[in-house]
């Protein structure tokens, strides 16, 4: 068997292996979203105290 | 497959994913995306929308407000990330540009364009359904006419590009007036007339020194086709207007008199400089670097002087009540 046939069977089982650089980047990455995502609760949050009702009701 | 590639791939199981059809992991760090919104342009927006958003009559809570800027500043930085998504050949050949993450590599295009629909989509529902509607399909519009009919359409077919993509950048004092009062008046049309002429002067006075890289990547900017004594009449024309509509705001009673000393001697500095800019001649571009960089500090001025002179009174006044 080829060592190329080898690493397609490897990467079948394993799927892709990321390098330390690409898991440091993809971790900084999932906090970015999570504190946008966190910032966005709030700011719904803080909208709806400050409106109320009025929320709904949006002028032109 | 050679023995050297197979043992490469063993020992870069990456490179064989990607020889293999599958998708690369990214190396793109946080850096990337927010290079990717344009900071530097985005704060510009973010300034002048505030200056709208300040001097427009009516009450609007400091929350309501916050959160207006905040959309109107992620709409920015969205057109930022769809323009370099698709003028990624082009910024790969500029000086300039050729530092930016898509063409570096490190965000992929079809990743800056996600990101880019992502965010001005977010940005306008946001601001629709927090704001109002007006504001939102300001920004919408503002967007699209940037990336649409800016980026896609007019940079890369007229010299008039930045005469009329110009209006994308004029857009954001309007949308925040729109944010408070759901409407549009003359005022805010002044503020937008005044980044509107302003836009021309400035980026030509750039162009006139990267000349070279602006004809390198295509770019029919006003030197490269009409070429350097045609720019600076059209620079020296461009301020002949500008300057007179910076005044206004004086005279019609939007502003007072510190805003129409600040616009006469800053307009004047701007003549003056765009005279110079005339009668230099290449390869000198002292008089093109200096309106270049003057041209940021008179814009700044005015919305400044009118943040200070109308708007900041009234945000302390909204703030108390």
């Amino acid at each position: 068997m080829s060592l190329g046939i080898a690493m397609n069977e490897q990467l079948k089982d394993d799927g892709i292996v990321l390098t330390e650089a690409q898991k440091r980047a993809r971790r900084s990455r999932s906090i970015a979203i999570a504190l946008s995502l966190a910032a966005l609760v709030v700011l719904f949050y803080a909208m709806t105290l400050v409106k109320g009702p009025m929320l709904l009701i949006r002028p032109m | 497959m050679s023995h050297i590639s197979e043992g490469a791939d063993i020992r870069n199981p990456i490179a064989a994913g990607a020889r293999l059809g599958l998708a690369e992991p990214s190396l793109a760090s946080v850096g990337d995306y927010i290079a990717l919104m344009k900071p530097r342009v985005m704060s510009l927006v973010v300034f002048t929308a505030l200056v709208g958003l300040a001097v427009a009559p009516g009450s609007l809570h400091p929350v309501t407000g916050f959160t207006a800027l905040l959309c109107i500043a992620v709409g920015a930085g969205a057109a930022g990330a769809l323009n370099m998504w698709y003028d990624a050949d082009i910024d790969a050949v500029m000086t300039r540009t050729a530092r930016r993450p898509v063409p570096m590599g490190r965000v992929q295009p079809g990743e800056a364009l996600a990101f880019g629909l992502t965010l001005a989509s977010f940005a306008v529902v946001v601001l629709g359904l927090l704001v109002n509607v007006l504001a939102a399909a300001l920004l919408a519009f503002t967007i699209f006419f940037y990336v649409a009919v800016y980026t896609m359409w007019l940079k890369r077919s007229t010299p008039q590009n930045i005469v009329i993509g110009g209006a994308a950048g004029a857009f954001p004092p309007m949308i925040g007036w729109a944010a408070v009062t759901g409407s549009l008046s003359l005022e805010p049309v002044l503020l937008f007339m005044i980044i509107f002429f302003w836009t021309p002067p400035h980026f030509w006075a750039l162009a006139l020194y990267r000349t070279e890289d602006y004809a390198r990547a295509g770019i029919p900017m006003l030197p490269v086709v009409a070429g350097d004594a045609s720019t600076r009449r059209h620079i020296l024309l461009y301020t002949l207007i500008l300057v007179p509509i910076g005044i206004a705001p004086w005279p019609l009673g939007f502003a007072g008199a510190l805003y129409g000393i600040t616009a006469i001697v800053s307009g004047t500095i701007m003549l003056a400089l765009a005279c110079q800019v005339l009668r230099e001649r290449r390869p000198a571009e002292r008089a093109s670097r200096h309106l270049f960089a003057f041209s940021i500090l008179y814009l700044f001025l005015l919305f400044a002087v009118l943040l200070v002179e109308r708007g900041w009174g009234g945000l302390l006044a909204r703030w108390a009540a």
